[in-house]
């Protein structure tokens, strides 16, 4: 996918509740990592728009699905949804493809796993909260 | 006219009359007013969608509108204090005169990242988090956990020689001076700073932390220090572009200031020295 026709198509996609935006990397897409990132090659496998995660990490239930964005309809569109013990990480996705959450806004991950288990690291057994 | 200087350079005094001043904003209730408001741009700001904050063309006037209205109500309590800048290519570790008891505090402790140290260690019962994303109200560090090292002078010298401010996109994904900046592109400097610090830093509620005001202090000076060494160049766009804050457009949540209006930070404040 060029990047001209990419940023078209992102242009017609909105935060979901505030919650989480368009997944739009396809698998084997090339990412830019920065400086600061900690996600793990093995955390960095593929996602599809149709990948669940369901896993415990460090002891934390870490549940992961796509969420219809409406609208779109493209086989890639949609919106990814994590929760952490049932609370939900609010995250985002970059133009780039990878995702940051309210946790670490300031270094990507190129998969909602990877992000995931950033957020419970940095948590240490604390509870999300609903952001302002 | 208040003139910003390096933290390093302040007398006991000055530091003080900061410290001082932040624990009283926090009392009375105005410095969780300035936590809410960036945790509810950034987490808003996309790269698809309208974008003020962060990760587009207004990045830099929007924070020297947000630095000046924290600036400004911290000389309301103390009219001698001004914004000190941290910089982190030249005082680069924890040892550093920033970390001391006697102005910012240290790293967080290892079991939990708690800061145990300073005004702002929770344990002094002036500085508890009531803006979090999780339900713990202490100030967390984890300096240098996060990432090896802080930028160094040559990472910013390559980020200022980059002649255009920013391009389209105009999101994380742009080329452009203001992208570098901010660390979605390149060497990576403004986010690198924030994941360095760790803790409340890497989240959407980092000027929970009051090291983030002396960061985009540094920030805000570097924008002033590319506007010196590229003089036929300015802000862009300047026309219209959509979910972008243009040259001329009034930036949210202010509704009264458009980047225009900022360009020119003498008009409120200089910097002790260049870059």
């Amino acid at each position: 996918m060029s990047e001209t026709t990419q940023t078209a198509e992102l242009t017609r996609r909105r935060m979901l509740q505030g919650a989480a935006v368009a997944l739009t990397a396809a698998a084997g897409t090339a990412l830019i990592g920065l400086t600061g990132s900690t996600d793990k090659p093995a955390a960095a496998a593929g996602l599809a728009g149709s990948d669940k995660i369901d896993e415990v990490y460090q002891g934390r239930r870490i549940q992961g699905r796509p969420v219809s964005a409406g609208g779109a309809g493209h086989h890639h569109h949609g919106s990814y949804s994590v929760l952490i013990d049932g609370k939900e990480l609010h995250m985002m996705q970059n133009a780039d493809g990878t995702w940051i959450s309210v946790v670490n806004h300031y270094q990507t991950f190129t998969t909602p796993r990877g992000l995931a288990r950033a957020a419970v690291r940095e948590l240490r057994g604390a509870s999300l909260v609903p952001i302002a | 006219m208040a003139v910003r200087k390096n933290q390093a350079t302040l007398t006991a005094q000055e530091k003080r009359g900061f410290v001082n001043a932040v624990l009283a904003l926090k009392a009375n209730g105005g410095y969780d007013a300035f936590v809410t408001t960036h945790n509810s741009f950034i987490t808003s700001d996309t790269d698809d969608g309208e974008r003020t904050g962060h990760r587009s063309p207004s990045f830099l006037p929007w924070h020297r509108r947000f630095l000046l209205q924290f600036e400004q109500a911290l000389q309301a309590i103390d009219p001698t204090v001004s914004l000190p800048y941290w910089d982190w290519t030249a005082d680069q570790t924890s040892s550093s005169s920033l970390w001391g008891d006697d102005f910012l505090g240290g790293d967080g402790q290892s079991s939990d990242s708690q800061v145990t140290t300073g005004a702002f260690a929770f344990s002094g019962g002036n500085w508890t988090l009531n803006v979090s994303s999780d339900n713990r109200n202490f100030l967390r560090r984890a300096l240098g956990a996060g990432v090896a090292s802080l930028p160094s002078k040559d990472d910013v010298n390559s980020v200022l020689a980059i002649s255009t401010y920013d391009a389209a996109p105009w999101n994380s994904a742009s080329e452009g001076f203001r992208n570098n900046l901010e660390g979605w592109r390149g060497v990576n400097l403004h986010n690198r700073v924030h994941v360095w610090v760790g803790g409340d830093m890497l989240t959407g509620m980092s000027p929970n932390d009051p090291v983030f005001w002396l960061h985009h202090c540094f920030i805000d000076k570097l924008w002033a220090a590319w506007q010196s060494r590229h003089t036929d160049q300015s802000y862009q766009p300047t026309v219209s572009t959509t979910n972008v804050v243009a040259l001329n457009d009034t930036m949210k949540p202010w509704n009264d200031t458009a980047p225009a209006a900022m360009l020119d930070h003498t008009r409120y404040y200089t910097y002790d020295t260049g870059f």
